[in-house]
């Protein structure tokens, strides 16, 4: 296979910029939520980093990329361990190693398992989470990705288009946290209780590092440095822009203030509306996506009170809904093959992933949570993760601590 | 001895401190505090939920004088801290049975 150097350092770099991410949302999700449970928060997410890693190479990548084992379903164990590295991605035409394309991929995988962290704010064991997330990504995550981004998976075949994962990534992170939700249960208090962000600096420094991340994840999706990159990143940029602009233009209209959490939000929602369109779309296509994408985002985050699930910062809002909305909006919009037929296509594959990831999840984590256990105690909760299961706390402002033992 | 407790505004404390200094008070203690009284809190917005936050910021000052100059220092505290704007704190004084000094064991006012 022909290698392009100028193709292999751009996936190189990209791989780099999704995996700074995770350690963004680290602080994007740690920022939200109460200082008793924000070291909890940022390890788990360290510990997703790690686990998903491994799974990847050992099971994982093979499964999502490996030679189809019949019907575009799953890949087989041909790749497990990253085996065979020097010979082309099946169904591909790379100009860049294997070995890129499996870590650029490592990263996708980390980043949506480490996207349910959010949904389990405050009261989810760390074991249990890592047990979970391992399963995750082999089980709903893996045949997703084999479905959309495998040349030889069954929607691929289709036709559905998924530039850097509205599906495999978004709305399946959505659809998953609303089944994590639902099994792990409310946290105690919610939605009575003051469950303030305890410190939005930290959030806004995160929403800056997902959005540098995210021109690694849709242009480096292009898998080349060419036109469609750049024409993806412009995309990020400017639904990253549109998406904080209509959050806070409706959260003006409806609270009477534009916030710093909206900003950041809205920005956040932008761009996983683009996720899914960024290399298809021209540039005012990617304006009215990325609006929609933030509009959609401040409307569908206030739907969990209604329902009374406790999606405690958003994933199922935020990813899920606006992946939705991105996933949607490519089927009239896309510069080639737009209409009904596509339409129609995206609509399949949103339906599709959001039945298998709803109900994948719902299972592992309703077996994690009978054998390793997913939910914290009360007391634990009421304590904070931080100190009760991690021994450590955030912030050590006074200077009246406790001696030394032993 | 008598214990004076003032809850007031936290941008005042340095005008309290000073005239509580001019009239010869030689310490005090201070403390972050929250509280409400007829000054209601605040309402924060987080993704479109509304919270009231009800206790507002505020800071105590605890001073222990002898019982003539009591009622000197309650009205110095009131007039440096009074704004007269809702929300200006409250000043209260308590007995002193007994006051000693840690690094001398001095008794009573003249631990003062």
């Amino acid at each position: 296979m022909h290698v392009d150097a100028g193709d292999t350092a751009w996936v190189l770099g990209s791989a780099a910029l999704v995996l700074f991410m995770t350690p963004g949302l680290a602080l994007f999700y740690g920022g939200m939520v109460r200082s008793k449970h924000v070291l909890a928060m940022m390890v788990q997410n360290l510990g997703t980093i790690a686990v998903v890693s491994v799974v990847w190479t050992l099971l994982a990548y093979s499964l999502a990329f490996g030679p189809d084992a019949g019907g575009g379903f799953i890949g087989t164990l041909h790749l497990a361990g990253l085996a065979h590295p020097s010979a082309q991605v099946p169904g591909f035409n790379l100009t860049v190693p294997p070995l890129a394309f499996a870590t650029f991929q490592m990263m996708f995988a980390v980043i949506t398992a480490a996207l349910l962290t959010g949904t389990g704010a405050d009261r989810m064991r760390f074991d249990g989470f890592l047990v979970f997330a391992s399963i995750w990504v082999l089980v709903v995550y893996a045949p997703i990705a084999h479905w959309v981004f495998s040349p030889e998976g069954w929607l691929f075949k289709r036709g559905v288009l998924d530039f850097a994962g509205g599906n495999v990534v978004e709305i399946d992170s959505g659809a998953s946290a609303l089944a994590l939700a639902l099994v792990l249960g409310r946290r105690r208090g919610w939605p009575r209780d003051v469950m303030a962000p305890h410190s939005l600096p930290l959030t806004v420094l995160g929403a800056g590092i997902l959005w540098f991340g995210w021109f690694g994840f849709n242009a480096g999706s292009a898998l080349a440095a060419n036109g469609a990159a750049a024409q993806a990143m412009v995309s990020t940029q400017l639904a990253a822009c549109t998406g904080l602009l209509g959050w806070l233009v409706v959260e003006r209209w409806r609270t009477g203030h534009a916030t710093t959490l909206g900003a950041a939000s809205g920005a956040v929602a932008g761009l996983v509306a683009i996720t899914p369109a960024a290399g298809y779309v021209n540039a005012m296509a990617a304006l009215l996506i990325g609006l929609l994408g933030g509009i959609t985002g401040v409307l569908a985050v206030a739907v969990k009170f209604r329902f009374r699930y406790d999606d405690s910062l958003d994933v199922v809002g935020v990813h899920g809904a606006c992946g939705v909305v991105g996933t949607l909006l490519l089927g009239v919009l896309a510069m080639h093959g737009a209409g009904a037929h596509l339409l129609g296509e995206q609509a399949l594959a949103v339906i599709v992933t959001i039945a298998w990831a709803f109900t994948l999840t719902y299972l592992i984590a309703t077996a994690v949570q009978r054998t390793v256990g997913l939910r914290v105690s009360p007391e634990v909760e009421v304590e904070g993760l931080d100190t009760a299961i991690h021994a450590e706390s955030a912030y050590d402002l006074g200077n009246v601590r406790a001696g030394r033992m032993g | 001895m008598k214990l004076i407790t003032a809850i007031v505004k936290p941008f005042v404390l340095e005008d309290v401190k000073g005239a509580l200094e001019q009239i010869g008070v030689l310490g005090m203690t201070v403390s972050e505090v929250q509280g409400y009284g007829r000054q209601k809190g605040h309402t924060e917005v987080y993704r479109g939920a509304e919270y009231t936050v009800d206790f507002v910021p505020k800071v105590r000052l605890d001073v222990v004088v002898a019982d003539d100059d009591a009622a000197d220092v309650v009205d110095v505290i009131v007039k440096s801290a009074a704004t007269g704007q809702i929300g200006d704190g409250k000043v209260w004084s308590t007995p002193v049975d007994e006051l000693v000094r840690v690094r001398t064991g001095e008794r009573g006012p003249d631990a003062l």
